[in-house]
Formats: C-alpha cells, structure tokens, sequence
C-alpha cells in the first residue's frame, strides 16, 4: 500500500437525514503533513475527522488515503489511520494490558507484547499496565487511548483535541507524543478549539463553519496575532476566504 | 480472520468474567420464570406445557443477555474502536455471535438441569441437548444482528424483542416441537422434522447475518 499520497478529499458531503453536517469539503494533505481544523461546535468537524478514518461513509464525494479509495478499499485504510476521539473505546474492565493486547490482535500487530511494551512506556504507563482502565484518572486514560492508537503504527493520526481536559502532567505527554509523530512524519488531521497550540502545530489550517470550509491557509501566510480575529470574522460572517 | 473473532471473543469472555454483570441477571431471570411456572402449572398438563416453559425461560433470558452483546460496546464509544479495526464486518458479527452462543449454552446448561429436575423429567437428555444447541445457535445468529441493529435505538432495551422475537419465532416453535417428544421418550423420527427445520434456520440465519450485518452496523 502506498502512503505515499497523503490526503485528498474531493466534495464530501454528509447529512444526517435532513440535517446537513458537511457541504462539500475539498481538502489536499501532503505526507508527514498536519493540518489542524477549527471551528465552533457543530461546524462538522468530528465528522469530517470520522469520514476520513472510514468510520462513517460520505453522502457524496470521495476520500483517498495514502492513495487508496475509502469506499473501495476500507480495510486496507483502516489498518494505516488511527483515529482518537474525545472517547476511550477502552474496556472499563479490562487492564491496560488486556486492552492494548486486544486492540493489538485485532490490528495484527506484529511482536504484540514488545510493541505493548514500547507505547505504554512511551505514555508513562508502565507501572499502570496491570489496573483496569476504569480505575484510571482521566488523564491516565487519555493516555492509555492514545497508546491503544499508536500501538499499529499508523501512517495517519486523526485527532479530535487530543489534549483537552488534561492536567499539566498528562498534557504535556500528549503534547511530546504529538511533537513525536510529526516528527516521525505522520501525517495527521487534528480538530482544536485552541487556537495558538493549533497555530503551532499546524501546517496547514482550515476553519470549518455550518459544514463548509470558511477559511483554509498555509500556516506560513498566517501571522498568529491576527489568527483570532481571521476566525472570529469566519464563523460570524461564514464566508470563504484565504490567505494563502 | 479466525485469529481477531477468537479476540473478540475472548475480549467479551474476560469481560464477562470479570463483571459477571449479564450472566447472574439472566440466570436469576431464568431460574424465576422455571420456579413460578413449577408452582403455577398443575401435574395434568404440566408433561404438554414442559417444553414451552423451557423455551419461555431459554428466550427470554437470552434476549436480556443479547441487549447487553452490544450495549457494552455502545459505552465508552468501543463500538467506534471496533469498527475502526482493519478487519470484515463479518468478523466483528462472527465474535460477537460466538458470545452471545457461549453465553446462551452457560444458561442453558444451568437451567436445563433445574427445569428437568422441578418437572420430574429425566435428567439424561442427549437428544435436548442437540435440541439447544441447534435452536441457541439460531437464536444468537439472528439476535445478534438484532442488537446491533437495535443498539443504535433510543429504547433499545423495548426494541430488541419488538423486532427479534417475530423474527425467531419460527426458531422457538421449532425447539417447543423438537422438545415435547424428546421428553416424552418418542423416537427420532417424531423430531427429525423440527431438527431439520432448525438445521434449516440456523443456515438461513448465520449467512444472511454474515451477508447484512455490515449494514446494520453502519450509521
């Protein structure tokens, strides 16, 4: 399979029944690229983010990832996208351990338990491996979520803001993991309400408003003083515009 | 794809193990249903009513035990986390089936015995127990795509049974008929038709489940 592509989505639309979420998103992503989406709640972009992962289908248009087609080969992209939503989708239940090792079979993870080993360690969760996920703090599941989605070693990362509602502690794992896979050249998509830690992890930035792409710039045009005011004028007014 | 439905299975296993949350409400259920029918029904025509109050209490625990096959999933987005895994959807219905079997076969193996035993039946039944098995696979197969389908409802709990009992009703007359010889000692040939039908179902059921299930999972 070839990741060599990148993103590229072509007039997605998404409705749900008469509701629509996306209304024709055109979006290009080179590899190892971050884009970071804003916009303010219900503007589409954990759809979009679902979309992209094969998680949910489009109405309308097409997704290729690393150069293959969403609708045709899904699986195959599946095994190349990680996806962290503001949920878990840990077992309660289960271990640290238990958790990453069934995600692990599931991805078909080569060498599982050295794997296991390498991204609990790289959270700081190597003394909580053995207690179940339910017992965790939040932050401690945030991080064991976010093992559970490096543990396949995927060539894209979708991320809906990752790090909100950590502490300080949990917050800067997170922020050295996202520094990690970028510089691993991950390609990755992330949806943000904070707007400078966007600015700085971006390379490009789009705002999404009512399903529609209001705003889309290279991070390089944008001078990040002037970015609050670029978003406020776009999700008051809504209309397209760019600097880039 | 033998490998990831043996880790879903094992995955819901541990679960329930740990939890033990499903199996003790069912078997609870269950046991209640066999017990009030004991006291409920008269000796006349307990030896007619037997094999229905059998499958009243298999069937019903089941369709709670069934509810709980996708809720926990539902919990915590991990229905989201399965769906993202490279693997079928057919795989996901297989491991979740094989489940949703183990869980049904743990609560007919507890209770048969009991029922057997509160109606004077003999206890030694090989021919029941090709009967539940035949009729529990059935049973999960097509419940299991029910409650997927059904966990995306509001009242999932009120529309399991709304939309999966009609579906299996022929399943559960099919274990009444096939049971109701076998406890009167009758010869194979008695329930051979039941059989067959179940055998017929259970085909039926297992490839369409395999075939939709990828459309009912889909928002």
């Amino acid at each position: 399979m070839d990741s060599s592509t990148g993103i590229e989505a072509r007039g997605l639309v998404k409705s749900y029944g008469e509701q629509p979420a996306l209304r024709g998103i055109d979006l290009s992503l080179g590899r190892g690229q971050t884009l970071v989406c804003f916009g303010p709640n219900g503007a589409g972009k954990t759809t979009l983010l679902k979309i992209l992962a094969t998680l949910m289908k489009p109405s309308a248009g097409s997704v290729r990832l690393g150069g293959l087609d969403s609708r045709k080969d899904p699986v195959k992209i599946r095994r190349m996208v990680s996806l962290v939503g503001h949920q878990t989708f840990l077992y309660d239940d289960l271990t640290v351990d238990e958790n990453l090792r069934f995600y692990g079979r599931m991805y078909a993870v080569p060498e599982l338990e050295r794997r296991i080993g390498e991204v609990a360690d790289r959270m700081g969760l190597k003394s909580r491996r053995r207690d179940r996920v339910g017992t965790l703090s939040h932050g401690l599941q945030r991080r064991a979520a976010l093992a559970r989605a490096c543990l396949h070693d995927p060539a894209f990362f979708c991320l809906d803001e990752p790090e909100t509602g950590l502490d300080p502690g949990a917050a800067g794992i997170v922020g050295e993991w996202l520094a990690g896979i970028k510089e691993a050249g991950r390609t990755v998509v992330m949806v943000t309400h904070d707007l400078a830690r966007g600015l700085e992890l971006g390379d490009s930035i789009i705002v999404l408003h009512r399903g529609e792409i209001c705003f889309q710039s290279p991070r390089e045009a944008i001078k990040a003083a002037d970015f609050p005011g670029i978003y406020n004028d776009c999700i008051t007014v809504g209309g397209s515009q760019g600097a880039g | 794809m033998l490998a990831r439905v043996w880790a879903i299975y094992r995955k819901d296993l541990l679960q329930e193990l740990r939890t033990k949350e499903t199996v003790v409400a069912v078997l609870v259920f269950a046991l209640l249903v066999l017990v009030i029918f004991s006291f409920a029904v008269g000796d006349n025509i307990a030896a007619d009513a037997a094999p229905g109050i059998l499958w009243v209490a298999l069937s019903f625990g089941g369709v709670i035990g069934l509810n709980r096959t996708f809720a926990v999933e539902k919990e915590n987005a991990r229905l989201e986390g399965l769906m993202l895994c490279p693997v079928d959807r057919a795989v996901i219905y297989w491991g979740k089936l094989a489940g949703s079997f183990t869980f049904m076969l743990v609560l007919a193996v507890v209770i048969t015995p009991v029922f057997l035993a509160l109606f004077n039946l003999p206890v030694f039944l090989p021919r029941l127990a090709l009967i539940i098995v035949l009729a529990v696979l059935g049973f999960a197969s097509v419940g299991t795509l029910f409650a997927a389908l059904a966990v995306n409802t509001r009242a999932r709990d009120i529309m399991l049974p709304i939309l999966f009992l009609p579906v299996v009703a022929p399943v559960i007359i099919a274990a009444v008929k096939a049971t109701a010889p076998v406890l009167a000692a009758a010869p194979w040939g008695e329930l051979a038709t039941w059989l067959e039908i179940l055998i017929a179902f259970d085909v039926i059921f297992l490839v369409v489940g395999t075939l939709v299930f990828e459309f009912v999972i889909e928002e």
